[in-house]
């Protein structure tokens, strides 16, 4: 079974179409990484499979079950991490990570799930401050951490290391890394090409609302005599 | 200047908007539906006043009063039967009816003032309904005064406080069945006004209140980006929605206790200095008609919310939601001027369609209503309100679970319709 199906989605706000019919799949434990310029239509696709936006035509299904009809059940097993998201800022960083737990309780122990939360997070005596005290390097961490507490069966990843720096970046690479090996699927977008040749076992390239290119980043490399997934991508948008 | 004038167009342009004009022409339109109301009372403060005059003295003095009364007010009964007469003017326009008991004359000429009677027809207890009743203050007036000239040209021996002042008033006030002896329509729409300014202040602060809490939580909840989170965590929509609505409702019944403690305050300073016991007259209200206004405030409240809810899905950040809680600011304004002046039941149909529609209006009449043994509209205004409570939530669920949460957007197709929430609802309730 794969672990994401999308068939023919397509998109609309009035009369605008954001996503144009397209199809793939995410194997179960791959990271799977969708990559395009601004305004491709990949923030519309994640949210869609998030159950968050309605789905105009096409299919989808997360690990076999429709998103529309089935889409409390799909909620259980996801967890979705947009590219600017917040926290509540009243809150500290350990009530939030509480605050979400309780949702999955039914799942998995809550407390063992702040545990982890609060490792994920690594603010350190700080995880007890208000969240509106925190840096944006530092929320986003919390963030993180509360996207793969619940051991997601999959991780919907919109710009996860968006403003961090680069030693940030780099831990929060590792922990997604080790979330997968434990067993966590992975769709993620990124505009670093970097992050995504690292970080995905098959890439799908979005442009316009349409999916002009999928395959695993040496594949790609070699289709288009490119050293890297920037030159793939500029070669392919453009 | 070309730089100046840029930053001008552009401040105007900012400051200029639809939702900035909006509150400032709905003001414009009820200060004017507050002055065309007044106006209205004022027209019938000119016209001549209708009564029923009975002569019951024959002497030459109540002869002298009875002209004078009749060359200035349109009579319509005049007759020497009071239960006759007031059968008449009860199914009048007429504002009252005059008695000049047997004893007046004697009792001028021997140095005591004549008891004129008044019946007041009160129609209802707001202030609007007891100042055109003043009118017949100044006929009274003008009695005394043709009074005083005959007996200043008299060889009788009065003295000068009689001659001056010749005539004393006894109040009836017939009002809604009960005969209040003793007090004139007033003091009982000033008791009333006294007594149902504050349970309509209160409405209105908490719902403006508890309303804004709700959208600016949702303002708060985009502006800050939580709200995405929120709704792919496992957990309904209806509950989501069910959750802000009861959470933001307990706040609002912990504003309004604190509320009614001053106003329990209030009332207790207000019953000391009162002229009139209202309950010496059976206007009081029993555990079930506290309970009854209870449940009416409930419901006003989380329609208010409910309301506030729909409002707060359009909302996109919190600068906007302040905007937002306009609408309901002035839903809720409206009946607390009109109830502060006015009895719903002598309202024109169309004010009492209006005041009925609003949610918010029930709790205001309901004490009046209770109080006047009118049950049977608190009832209806419960009803109503569960009604009306029941269909916000429908909406608000329902757009819960629209693309529309999170663009505050309508899809251009469902703009273009009249009623745009309705069509997308519509939409919704056909793909289902």
């Amino acid at each position: 079974m794969h672990a994401v199906e999308v068939t023919n989605l397509v998109k609309a706000f009035g009369s605008f179409q954001a996503v144009k019919g397209i199809s793939f799949t995410v194997n179960e434990g791959e990271v799977f990484g969708l990559i395009g310029p601004n305004g491709a239509g990949k923030t519309t696709t994640l949210r869609v499979l998030s159950t968050l936006i309605e789905v105009t035509s096409g299919n989808v299904k997360i690990f076999g079950q429709d998103i529309v009809k089935d889409s409390s059940e799909v909620r259980k097993g996801i967890s979705y991490l947009p590219e600017d998201a917040g926290a509540y800022k009243n809150m500290t960083g350990r009530e939030y990570l509480k605050f979400i737990a309780q949702f999955f309780q039914d799942i998995k122990d809550s407390k063992s799930m702040v545990e982890k939360g609060v490792a994920i997070a690594q603010l350190g005596e700080r995880i007890d401050d208000k969240v509106d005290t925190y840096s944006k390097g530092m929320a986003r961490k919390l963030l993180v951490a509360r996207a793969l507490m619940i051991d997601p069966k999959l991780a919907i990843l919109d710009e996860p290391t968006s403003g961090l720096d680069v030693l940030n970046a780099q831990e929060i690479r590792r922990v997604v890394k080790k979330t997968v090996s434990e067993g966590t699927t992975v769709l993620l977008s990124s505009h670093n090409m970097l992050e995504v040749e690292f970080m995905c076992d098959r890439i799908a390239l979005i442009n316009d609302g349409k999916i002009v290119e999928t395959g695993t980043p040496s594949e790609l490399k070699r289709k288009y005599e490119s050293s890297n997934i920037e030159e793939v991508f500029v070669r392919v948008v453009s | 200047m070309s730089s100046t004038s840029g930053i001008i167009k552009k401040e105007v342009k900012e400051l200029l908007t639809p939702a900035a004009l909006i509150p400032i022409i709905i003001m414009a339109v009820m200060f004017g539906m507050i002055g065309n109301f007044i106006g209205q009372v004022n027209v019938t403060l000119a016209e001549e006043p209708v009564i029923g005059l009975i002569d019951q003295d024959n002497s030459s003095l109540s002869q002298i009063a009875i002209a004078n009364i009749s060359e200035n007010a349109e009579v319509i009964y005049n007759g020497t039967s009071v239960e006759e007469g007031l059968s008449t003017v009860e199914d009048s326009t007429a504002m009252a009816m005059i008695v000049i008991p047997e004893g007046f004359g004697s009792d001028i000429l021997s140095n005591k003032s004549g008891t004129i009677e008044i019946y007041w027809m009160m129609k209802g207890a707001g202030l609007t309904d007891s100042i055109p009743l003043t009118t017949l203050g100044f006929l009274i007036t003008n009695v005394d005064q043709t009074i005083s000239t005959s007996l200043m040209g008299s060889n009788f021996s009065i003295s000068p406080e009689v001659i001056l002042k010749p005539t004393k008033i006894s109040d009836t006030t017939m009002l809604k069945g009960r005969e209040m002896t003793g007090i004139s329509p007033m003091t009982i729409s000033t008791v009333m006004q006294s007594q149902s300014t504050m349970v309509p202040l209160i409405i209105v602060m908490v719902v403006i209140m508890a309303g804004s809490m709700v959208i600016t939580s949702m303002g708060s909840e985009k502006e800050n980006k939580t709200l995405e989170t929120l709704l792919t965590l496992p957990i309904s929509r209806t509950s989501i929605v069910f959750g802000k609505l009861i959470g933001a409702a307990i706040v609002g019944l912990i504003m309004a206790v604190l509320y009614m403690i001053g106003l329990g305050y209030y009332m207790t300073s207000f019953s000391s200095s009162s002229s009139i016991d209202l309950a010496a007259y059976g206007l009081t209200l029993d555990a079930v008609d506290f309970i009854l206004i209870g449940i009416s405030l409930f419901l006003a409240l989380f329609a208010a919310l409910a309301l506030c809810m729909i409002l707060g899905i359009f909302t996109k950040n919190y600068k906007a939601s302040q905007m937002m809680t306009m609408p309901v600011t002035f839903l809720a304004l409206i009946p607390m001027f009109i109830t502060m002046f006015s009895d719903f039941e002598t309202l024109p149909a169309a004010g009492q369609v209006l005041i009925f529609a609003i949610p918010f209006s029930h709790p205001m009449i309901a004490m009046q209503s209770l109080m006047f043994g009118n049950t049977g509209l608190v009832l209806a205004g419960i009803a109503y309100e569960a009604l009306f409570c029941i269909v916000a939530m429908f909406i608000a669920v329902t757009l819960f679970k629209k693309d529309i949460l999170l663009t505050g957007k309508i899809k251009s197709a469902e703009r273009r319709s009249a009623f745009p929430i309705a069509s997308m609802i519509a939409g919704m309730l056909r793909k289902r």
